[in-house]
This record gives structure tokens, C-alpha cells and sequence, in this order.
């Protein structure tokens, strides 16, 4: 017994196997919001005059909300005076690397996330922008892409180098006065991705975005953006990892995405921030605002979403389809485990004729967590023949788990037709004996079992994120059997 | 290759095994009958190693190696394959995802490296024939949507797949029709080697016709309480459990 506990503690401590801490010369600015704050942020990064206004009116706005407080969720009180905005582990101290070289710190963290920041070393077919704390650290394959036209950067360089088409989508499928938290981000917004496709371009790599936190008492508000021009695609991948600290730390972003005519999109996320402890001490606070508008005709967009980290989701990747014939997709899997707690899904909201979107979520839950799906179904009286289908299942594993349901539909055109199913099913322990007595060991089993579970919506995953991504179901859920 | 001393188990607090012994030979397929909760599905939960049993006493050696010691899956691993009574379905994961990870961690243990996706699909091609098992079958998730009679060829499948040197058949000719009992039996018989042995719990002669077991035991509260050869098995057809009862006395 006393081995078994052994293994146990062993499995339990490795689980979470990216939170180890980067010792990089960082640059943290004080602690504490304010007018004054958001003014250095915005020189810090030499920002032109109407990107500082666009902020101070985020941040007026700000002042003036409140936090929401209609999640299912059990939220810490954050206090916003208490955090960081602003970190910068890019600066070297006076005896580091060569002048505009990278600290080998940081490509050696990178490397240890399995994200090689050297194009020789990349994964196939893969660029990436490389974020850590509040600076985009690096991009790869940025002269191939630019060949084909493709922008691919980080906001804060397409500030400077593109300000004409920043300026134009920026904040217009999620304007500040949103919600709390956009507003927040809109303020203080230190870095992210942009993205520009364009006309007929199909991008021929994966383009994708590693968010890593690492210096403590700083929150990540990163923001990202990402046009897709009339008859183009692009195929968009987010991953997040960051240290286990007994703290928690605020991540609110913000992703835009503009789809024209003909054109698509698919983002992928697989988010496995950090969870916090087995006894839901620390963990990161992922409140993340997230819409695509597809504005032209036929245009296409697909949001996957494999989410396992973080101690507390809020987040709804949603799609405003106003082109006729565009279509969306909302695929998610969110798990849940020891005191995680996640209310998340999506909004489709119908504008254009003949709009079409599909709603495939997979909640599982296990240790004492809370799982609650929340999506809305919005029909406007101009959305002849729009179409929804939405289907939500929630897998439950042990009896102290919670999953939930919040489904909301809201349809003023008689044309439309709107579905919605939902089930909750529960791994049994006659399930998990078969698999044993087959030699396949517990651990093996839930993940056997969850992965089939949710395999409809890792299917939509590109090939190597859904390997990942499959793995990662079996970790999160690790001890929560048994 | 099993012996069983004087074993005692209960479930829910209840003693349902009240010091059976048995030994199992190499080669040799036994039979158990008896009524309905004489003991016999527990006897089989226990030696699988079922988390609902609890062994008060005595001990099973399997192969030298001391069996109420291993997990479950250790078990397996070590050669150990019981055909359920009630397969139960796991929605979502294939049949080739569920035997796949079933011979790889038994290969494992065994110090073998993971069969390929190509000769893994090859031997699932071979053993399915054994049990007539449809291709449409196995590329379903684990029994889900099985009919009864698919579900107790599929056990035979996964017993093919698995290869192991010792196999409980619960209760297997349960709510089989003629043809499907006789594609079952065979199926096993194929399986028979000198090295391999068994234990089939039933409840009738019809599937023994097939099996031809070496010996029989009959099974009353939770003891053996008569071991003799095949002709039991014929003469219990005919007679019932009574005068056996009265033979020794309870």
C-alpha cells in the first residue's frame, strides 16, 4: 500500500509537467492600474496617439463596470491594484547575449515546451509566435509567409509596420465596452499575434501562437487578431502553459477574428494552463473573450477547443454570422478535475440569410470540479432560413463532480430551425474492471474511455496539436479514478 | 497451474466462498455447475481479482506466483482471461482501440515491443474468423449495439486476441441460440492447447457436449462439495442437484 501511495504522490507531482520557471532577466513594471499605467504601457511599446486613445477610453469604460458575476463559478476576488501589467523578459541584464539576439534562456524554455524557436528544428508545416508574459518573443518563418503576401507577427510590430489594417479591424468585432474584461484588455493589452490573409491566399503552413506565463504577480492580456480576406484561408493554432504557482494569475484576452467573402478560418486552442494544486490552490484565472465575424458571404469559420487547464475557464468563442451562406463551428472539450472550475461554450448569433452553425461540446468532470456549458442561440428577424444544430454531452467521473447545462436560445425568425440535444453519462466502475481485466490499467482506461468520449471533436484538431491533445486528456484526468 | 487453498471471500460484508479448493492442471478444462448463488460467478470475480470481493482467507498460486497479490491488469498480463457473463459496453472507444491497448500493455509486460498498426490489423483479420466475428463488428465501439449472442462471440475474440494460458468462461452459453452456442464452443476448442486451461461455469449439459471437460465440480454454498468425471455433468442433466444435496448431507 504504502508503494502504491508512493506511485500515487509521484504521478500526482509530475502531472503538470510545463510548470517549471524560466530565470530570465525580466522587466516588471509596478504593481497597480492606473491612467499613468496604461500611458507607460503604451510608450514602452512607442505606440502611435490613437492606439494610446483607443486604450484610455477602454480603460474610462473600465472604471465605470463591474465584474460579472453570472458565471457558475466560485471567483476569487482579484485585486486589479495587485497585478503587474507590463513584464518583459527580453531585456537583457548588461553583460547579456549579443544585440538583438534572443536570450538562449528563452529558447531553451521554448524548447522545453516542445516549441522550437529555430525554423531548422520547427515542426513541419508550423510557424509560430512565441509569447511569453507581456512580448512576443519571437516568430518564425516570416519571410517565407511574406512571399505569399501572409502577414504574421506580433500585434505590436504590425502596429508599427501595418497601423493602416491594426487600426481598421481592431476592437471592431469586440469593442471595448463589451464586457469587463475586454474592456480590461483593451487597456492594457501588452502582446499577441496578427494575422493577415490575403484575397485568394491559401496559407500553406499552420500559423500558431504559444502563450507562456512566467514571471509571478504579472497578469497576460494578450490580444490577437486575425483577417482573413475574400477567397483565402487559414488554419490557426493557440497553445498556453505556465509555472505552478500558489498565486493565481489574471490571463484575460482578447482574439478577433474577420472572415470575408469565401473565405475560412479554423482556430484550434488547446489551453493547458495552469490548474492549480489537487486542493485548488493557485492556478491561472483564463477569462478570455473570443468572436469571429463572418462578414462576407459564404464565409467559413470553426473554433476547436480542447480545454484542460486553468483553475477557473470563462470563455465563449463566438461567431456573429452576418455574410448569407457563412457557416460556424463551435467543437469543444473541456475537462475538469480536483477543484477546477470552468463555465464555458459559445454564442452563434444569425444575422445573414441562409446562415448555418453547429455547437458540439464535451464536458467531462471529475475530482470536485465544475463543469457548466453556456451558449446562446440568437436568431435575428433578417436570418431567413438560418439553421442551428447544438449538441452538449457532460461525462462524469466520480460523484462529487458537477456538470451543467445553460443552454439559451433566442429566435425572432420563423424560417429557422434550431436544435438542441443534451446527455450526461457517467464512467462505470463495471467499465473500468472490463478494461482491467483485459490488462489495461485504470489510468489507461479513463483515458481510453475519454478520448473516445471526446474524439469527435479532437478529430477537428490539426494531426499533431490532436496527439497532443489526446495525451493531454489522459494527464489532466490522471488520479481522478479510484 | 492453478491451485486454490481453502479459500474464503465475501462481498458486501456477506461470506459467499466457504473454503473452496481446487487444482487446475495444464492442459485440463474443468467445469463448475450449481445452482444460482452457490458461488460460482464469485469464484470467478475473485480469481479475476474484482474490487467488490473481499478474500477473508485462504490463497490462489497461479504458476508458482501468488495471485491475490497482482492487480487486476497484472493478472491479465500473467495470463488470466475471463468471459464475462454481461460484457458491458464502452461507448466510444473502437474495438480496435480497446484490443490494441489490451495486447500492447500485456506485450509490455512480457518485454515485447507494440505490434505495428499493420500486424495488429492482420491478427485481428485472423482471430476474428474463429468466432465468425463480422468486420463490422470490430470496427464498432466495445459491445455497444451488440446483440447477446455478438457479445459472447466477442469474448471469444478478445480470448483469441489475448492468448491466455488460463480462461473462466461465466456463464458464456447464456442466452444463446443453437447456432451461436456451437460457433462459441468451437471457437474455444480452437483455442485448446496443452498448455492452456479452463474454467467453465454453467448451468447446462448443452455446452459441455462441445467442450468435453476432464472434470466436474459441483458448487453448494460457496464449497465443492463433489468433484468427479464428465459422466456428473450428465447424470446432474438428468437428475438435478438434490441427491446430491442428500449425498452429502446438507
Amino acid at each position: 500500500m504504502e508503494e502504491k501511495n508512493g506511485f500515487v504522490r509521484e504521478v500526482a507531482e509530475k502531472k503538470y509537467q510545463y510548470g517549471f520557471t524560466t530565470d530570465v532577466q525580466t522587466e516588471v513594471i509596478d504593481k497597480g492600474l492606473s491612467e499613468d499605467v496604461v500611458r507607460l504601457i503604451s510608450e514602452k511599446k512607442g505606440e502611435p496617439d490613437w492606439l494610446l486613445e483607443f486604450r484610455l477610453k477602454a480603460f474610462r469604460h473600465w472604471l465605470t463596470m463591474e465584474q460579472p458575476t453570472w458565471g457558475h463559478l466560485n471567483m476569487p476576488e482579484i485585486d486589479y491594484q495587485d497585478i503587474s501589467y507590463y513584464a518583459d523578459p527580453t531585456k537583457k541584464s548588461p553583460l547579456g547575449g549579443k544585440e538583438g539576439g534572443l536570450d538562449p534562456e528563452l529558447m531553451k524554455t521554448f524548447d522545453k515546451l516542445g516549441i522550437p524557436l529555430e525554423e531548422r528544428m520547427a515542426l513541419a508545416g508550423t510557424a509560430v509566435d512565441a509569447v511569453m508574459d507581456s512580448v512576443s518573443v519571437k516568430t518564425t518563418f516570416r519571410e517565407k509567409l511574406k512571399e505569399k503576401g501572409i502577414i504574421f507577427c506580433s500585434i505590436s510590430e504590425a502596429v508599427k509596420e501595418h497601423p493602416e489594417l491594426v487600426r481598421e479591424y481592431l476592437g471592431s468585432v469586440v469593442p471595448y465596452k463589451d464586457n469587463f474584461f475586454a474592456a480590461l484588455n483593451s487597456a492594457v493589452f501588452s502582446d499577441g499575434s496578427f494575422v493577415y490573409i490575403p484575397k485568394g491566399v491559401r496559407c500553406p503552413m499552420e500559423l500558431s501562437t504559444y502563450f507562456r506565463i512566467n514571471a509571478r504577480g504579472t497578469g497576460q492580456f494578450e490580444r490577437t487578431l486575425i483577417v482573413c480576406d475574400d477567397d483565402a484561408y487559414v488554419s490557426y493554432l493557440e497553445g498556453c502553459t505556465a509555472p505552478m504557482r500558489d498565486e493565481n494569475q489574471l490571463h484575460a484576452a482578447i482574439v478577433e477574428i474577420v472572415v470575408k467573402e469565401n473565405a475560412e478560418v479554423k482556430y484550434s486552442t488547446v489551453q493547458n494552463w495552469y490548474p492549480g494544486d489537487a486542493e485548488g490552490k493557485g492556478g491561472v484565472l483564463n477569462l478570455v473573450t473570443k468572436r469571429g465575424h463572418l462578414r462576407g458571404r459564404n464565409s467559413r469559420l470553426s473554433w476547436t477547443q480542447v480545454e484542460t487547464g486553468s483553475a477557473i475557464t470563462w470563455k465563449y468563442p463566438s461567431c456573429v454570422l452576418s455574410g448569407e451562406g457563412s457557416q460556424a463551428e463551435f467543437y469543444s472539450v473541456a475537462v475538469t478535475n480536483n477543484y477546477q472550475q470552468a463555465d464555458t461554450g459559445t454564442k452563434m448569433i444569425h444575422i445573414g440569410k441562409d446562415t448555418k452553425s453547429t455547437i458540439i461540446s464535451k464536458g467531462i468532470s471529475a475530482g470536485r470540479s465544475q463543469n457548466a456549458y453556456r451558449g446562446l442561440v440568437k436568431v435575428a428577424s433578417t436570418a431567413d432560413n438560418a439553421r442551428n444544430y447544438s449538441s452538449c454531452d457532460s461525462l462524469l467521473l466520480g460523484s462529487k463532480c458537477g456538470a451543467h447545462t445553460f443552454p439559451y436560445m433566442d429566435v425572432h425568425n420563423s424560417t429557422a430551425v434550431v436544435e438542441h440535444e443534451a446527455t450526461t453519462s457517467k464512467i462505470s466502475e463495471d467499465q473500468l474492471f472490463y478494461c482491467n481485466q483485459r490488462g489495461i490499467n485504470t489510468e489507461e482506461a479513463v483515458s481510453l474511455i475519454v478520448n473516445g468520449y471526446a474524439k469527435e471533436v479532437i478529430n477537428k484538431l490539426p494531426m499533431e496539436f490532436a496527439v497532443e491533445a489526446q495525451k493531454l486528456l489522459g494527464v489532466s484526468l490522471e488520479g481522478s479514478v479510484g | 497451474m492453478l491451485q486454490i487453498n481453502n479459500l474464503h471471500a465475501k462481498i458486501n460484508g456477506k461470506e459467499i466462498l466457504k473454503g473452496i479448493n481446487l487444482t487446475v492442471k495444464d492442459g485440463e478444462v474443468h467445469a463448475i455447475m450449481g445452482l444460482n448463488g452457490a458461488g460460482k460467478s464469485t469464484l470467478s470475480n475473485v480469481i479475476v481479482g474484482h474490487p467488490a470481493y473481499e478474500v477473508t482467507e485462504g490463497e490462489i498460486i497461479f504458476n508458482d506466483k501468488d495471485l491475490l497479490k497482482m492487480s487486476p491488469e497484472e493478472r491479465a498480463h500473467e495470463g488470466i482471461f475471463l468471459s464475462f457473463q454481461q460484457p458491458v459496453e464502452i461507448p466510444g472507444v473502437s474495438m480496435v482501440n480497446f484490443m490494441r491497448a489490451a495486447l500492447n500493455a500485456k506485450r509490455q509486460h512480457q518485454g515485447l515491443e507494440p505490434l505495428s498498426a499493420g500486424d495488429f490489423l492482420k491478427l485481428m483479420r485472423e482471430k476474428r474468423k474463429i468466432v465468425e466475428l463480422d468486420s463490422r463488428l470490430t470496427s464498432r465501439s466495445v459491445n455497444e449495439g451488440f446483440s447477446g449472442g455478438e457479445k459472447k462471440r466477442n469474448e471469444i475474440f478478445q480470448m483469441a486476441m489475448l492468448e491466455p494460458t488460463f480462461s473462466i468462461l461465466d456463464e458464456t452459453d447464456s442466452g444463446l441460440d443453437v447456432d451461436a452456442l456451437r460457433i462459441v464452443a468451437e471457437g474455444f476448442n480452437k483455442l485448446r492447447t496443452p498448455q492452456t486451461s479452463a474454467l467453465v461455469i454453467t448451468h447446462y449439459q448443452r455446452l459441455l457436449d462441445y467442450l468435453k471437460p476432464d472434470i466436474i465440480h459441483v458448487l453448494i454454498g460457496g464449497m465443492i462439495v463433489k468433484t468427479a468425471g464428465p459422466e456428473l455433468a450428465l447424470e446432474i442433466e438428468n437428475r438435478g442437484f438434490d441427491w446430491i444435496k442428500e449425498e452429502v448431507g446438507l
